[in-house]
């Protein structure tokens, strides 16, 4: 069977299941006597492997089989949940992403886990196992096929399956479809039978095998093993319904008749006739079950308390979709720009209510391509955890707020950054438990990372009850490096010092660590999140802790300008850097040392002549008794730009310049206007220091 | 037999600058355009005539005869813009006019002569003679060469 086109589907799922899983594990760690959560973790574990047999990739079938088996024993309490256990399986689940993630980049998911299995299994055998229930131990050296009445031989991954689905209330049906002599489109009958079983259950198994079923390699009849809650009669009546189908014969495939193969399997001398007109058949793995593909297809999640109806919908699709309304915004601006010109009151009208629809469907776009940081916050559990141990160091994650959503491209840029920001608390923020116990604080650090919304923003909060920034370690080594002047240093405030360790160059930590402290990191968040349009601050109480917060726009692809005219062209502000506009009478500016600055409100603000910057040559305002200021800010530091003239606000679909053109001075980008024109976005960012 | 000519000709388009005719393949060519208004891109090499608005995508457009340190020339009727695609990007490239398209046999395509005008030979990728016409055929990698960093003024 061709499974290349299942390929994103499963590694959509398989990164799901994983992340289930390590979600699942940390709860367990804390809560080692709940059997609930290990099911949970079972279950995740086992459609991965299911899944994965049926893509072919063994190496994660074996791993996660290795896996499932030690839960299981916890599961019937053969063995206590311990930290050295879950260390294995945390391994063990970092390796499946690995594989996960060599799949994705187009390789084959092949690595060598046998060290790990070997682990896994001494975990296994080393607890007083009792065998008669511990099939799966044996599942190395001997694998036995067991043969129904239909014919079918099951092996121990299939039988382990139908075992713990019984337990969920799941039945195991053989279902034997024999179709009409004179049917004509025989894998036709095949596919709508099939779709009609996945509706109700799932299928594990087929015989013959899906691919000879697709080739039509059978003769009138084929069985599928279902697992599913519904009734016998009603399936069989459904399958029915498919035309050119003689007859439908189910088998239940009970639980005694597995437990009695399992037992029955660990007495290979003794095979047993079963209750159920079964017979029981062990032989070696050698025999054909290991050449049979298994056929697991997951249609339905088993938890199905959960009954939102959702579609999976291509990004590219959603991405095409955002830049056909982008040209429609356009065209809205330029639509407003005529009728405001014509004056025609039923033209006003009908624009007037083509933008408030565009405006609502904007709001849907938007949201549709919003995803909730929970993507990027469900990773932080595990890290934290492990780097935890790596410091030594006992500390606490709590996530609030992981429902908040933000645009996708917003969030697929800022992992990184509070991976960033997340090391950092962990290793210079957080102290050793000794030196907390010695400052009265407890043993257990907490670190919070809050998200919410504000107003067109998005924050990210990272808090953490550690040592806080060091003023005076912070001002000497800022002073070491040349950051800052001694002089300029007595003058900052803390918050400006604090925010000294996000300068380039700078990392306090007396000793270099595995965790942080190369001095790149907290630089680079910085840009990063300035080139999302962000900002971050920092807020530090010595011996209290520190709060890093982040300040995201909630999308990046549309934003309000300010635009305005610099010698006959367009140039948009964002209104996300500007404080205010201004016009000032020419007697008002004064000179700092060749640098002409304004007062603004109390504060001294530099004024910039975009048209300096720009190297435009006609300079005819300078006669002007008034110019015209917009006043941004980039951070704390202001600076006011100066233009010709003000237009007027407006909302614009922002547009790269383009791969030829890559990198222009404090222009951030371009957008086009209702006239077609193309105007250039000002980044406020580059141009102040 | 159709394989045999597809592979031993190529189609051109033909264009003219400073009175010389040049070629570029008609693969890399997108549209041909007339006069559409251009917004000035500060700080840029004076070739770089700024961007304009190409269907929804913001182009930016290359002055082929500043390109080449030819004399300056205002747009005029014949002028037009031929928008290539390369390496992935869109670009506009302005000449003097643009008028025909050609099939030229590959075996007409020689290396330059050594004096050829006044163009930088690291612009041409070789020469075509077709009847009594001299094409020079572009090599677009080297004109269209990304404006980095390092090509515009540190500020």
């Amino acid at each position: 069977m061709d499974v290349s086109q299942y390929l994103d589907m499963f590694i959509e799922e398989s990164k799901e299941h994983l992340q289930a899983c390590s979600e699942q594990l940390l709860a367990l760690e804390n809560n080692p006597d709940d059997l609930a959560i290990v099911n949970e973790v079972f279950r995740a574990a086992h459609t991965l492997k299911g899944m994965s047999a049926t893509m072919g990739y063994e190496d994660i079938a074996d791993l996660t089989h290795k896996m499932e088996n030690v839960l299981d024993a916890i599961r019937n309490s053969k063995i206590h949940v311990s930290t050295e256990i879950l260390d294995v399986v945390f391994e063990a689940v970092d390796d499946l992403e690995l594989m996960v993630q060599d799949i994705e980049s187009g390789g084959d998911g092949k690595k060598d886990v046998s060290k790990l299995v070997d682990t896994l299994n001494r975990i296994e055998a080393g607890q007083p196992v009792d065998v008669t229930n511990e099939p799966a131990a044996t599942a190395e050296e001997v694998s036995m096929e067991v043969v129904t009445s239909a014919g079918i031989s099951y092996d121990e991954f299939e039988l382990t399956v139908i075992s713990q689905s019984a337990e969920q209330g799941f039945n195991a049906l053989e279902i034997t479809v024999t179709l009409r002599d004179d049917c004509l489109l025989k894998v036709a009958r095949v596919f709508m039978t099939f779709e009609i079983l996945e509706k109700s259950g799932e299928v594990i198994k087929t015989v013959p095998t899906v691919e000879q079923l697709e080739n039509e390699d059978f003769d009138q009849k084929f069985t599928i093993v279902l697992l599913t809650q519904e009734d016998a009669a009603d399936l069989k009546a459904k399958v029915l319904k498919v035309s050119e189908i003689e007859d439908v014969h189910i088998t239940h495939i009970t639980d005694e008749y597995v437990q009695k193969y399992k037992q029955a399997s660990l007495n290979t001398c003794d095979p047993e006739p079963s209750v159920v007109e079964t017979t029981i058949v062990p032989v070696t793995k050698a025999a054909t079950t290991n050449e049979t593909p298994k056929e697991t297809i997951k249609t339905k999640k088993t938890t199905t308390s959960n009954s939102n109806k959702t579609i999976r919908v291509n990004i590219d699709r959603l991405d095409i979709l955002m830049n056909l309304f982008e040209e429609l915004v356009i065209d809205r601006g330029r639509l407003q720009s005529i009728a405001s010109e014509l004056h025609n009151p039923e033209l006003n009208e009908s624009v007037e209510r083509m933008t408030r629809v565009s405006g609502d469907l904007q709001n849907i776009i938007l949201n549709m391509r919003m995803v909730p940081v929970e993507t990027v916050f469900n990773r932080f559990p595990k890290m934290v955890r492990q780097l935890a141990r790596d410091l030594n160091k006992k500390i606490d994650l709590e996530i609030v707020g992981a429902e908040t959503e933000l645009d996708r491209t917003v969030i697929d840029e800022i992992g990184d950054p509070l991976v960033h920001l997340i090391r950092n608390a962990l290793d210079h923020g957080i102290e050793m438990p000794e030196e907390r116990i010695a400052n009265g604080k407890p043993e257990t650090g907490t670190v919070t990372l809050r998200a919410y919304h504000s107003g067109n923003h998005v924050f990210i909060e990272l808090e953490d009850d550690g040592a806080g920034v060091n003023r005076e370690r912070v001002v000497s080594k800022a002073i070491e490096r040349g950051i800052i002047s001694p002089e300029a240093a007595d003058t900052l405030t803390n918050k400006q010092v604090a925010e000294l360790i996000l300068a380039s160059g700078f990392s306090t930590a007396a000793s270099i660590t595995d965790v942080s402290g190369r001095g790149v990191g907290l630089d680079v968040v910085k840009n990063t999140i300035e080139s999302l349009g962000g900002h971050i601050s920092i807020d530090s109480t010595e011996g209290k802790g520190s709060l890093f917060q982040v300040q995201l726009p909630l999308t990046l692809s549309i934003i309000s300008v300010m635009l305005v005219e610099l010698d006959e062209e367009i140039y948009a502000i964002p209104l996300s850097s500007i404080i205010e506009t201004a016009i000032i009478q020419k007697s008002d500016i004064l000179n700092a040392h060749n640098q002409p600055v304004i007062d603004f409100r109390g504060t001294i603000v530099p004024l910039v002549d975009l048209k300096d910057i720009f190297e435009m040559k006609n300079r005819s305002n300078e006669e002007d008794e008034f110019q015209s200021i917009v006043i941004v800010r980039k951070g704390d530091s202001l600076a006011g730009l100066v233009v010709d003239s003000f237009i007027g606000q407006q909302e614009i679909v922002l547009k790269s310049l383009g791969e030829y053109l890559q990198s222009v001075f404090a222009i951030s980008g371009a957008t086009i206007l209702g006239n077609g024109q193309v105007a250039l976005i000002v980044d406020c960012n580059a141009l102040i220091k | 037999m159709t394989k045999v000519t597809e592979v031993s000709e190529m189609k051109v388009i033909v264009f003219q600058l400073m009175n010389k005719e040049y070629a570029i393949g008609l693969d890399v060519v997108e549209s041909i355009e007339k006069s559409l208004s251009i917004t000035r891109v500060p700080r840029m090499p004076s070739y770089v005539k700024g961007v304009l608005n190409l269907r929804g995508v913001v182009t930016p457009v290359v002055d082929l005869r500043e390109r080449f340190d030819m004399e300056y020339k205002e747009f005029d009727e014949t002028s037009c813009i031929i928008i290539v695609s390369h390496a992935g990007a869109e670009v506009g490239l302005i000449v003097d006019d643009a008028n025909d398209v050609m099939d030229v046999p590959t075996s007409a395509i020689g290396p330059q002569p050594e004096v050829v005008g006044s163009v930088e030979s690291e612009f041409i990728s070789g020469v075509a003679k077709v009847d009594k016409r001299l094409l020079v055929m572009l090599n677009l990698e080297k004109v269209l060469q990304p404006i980095k960093k390092g090509n515009t003024d540190e500020f």
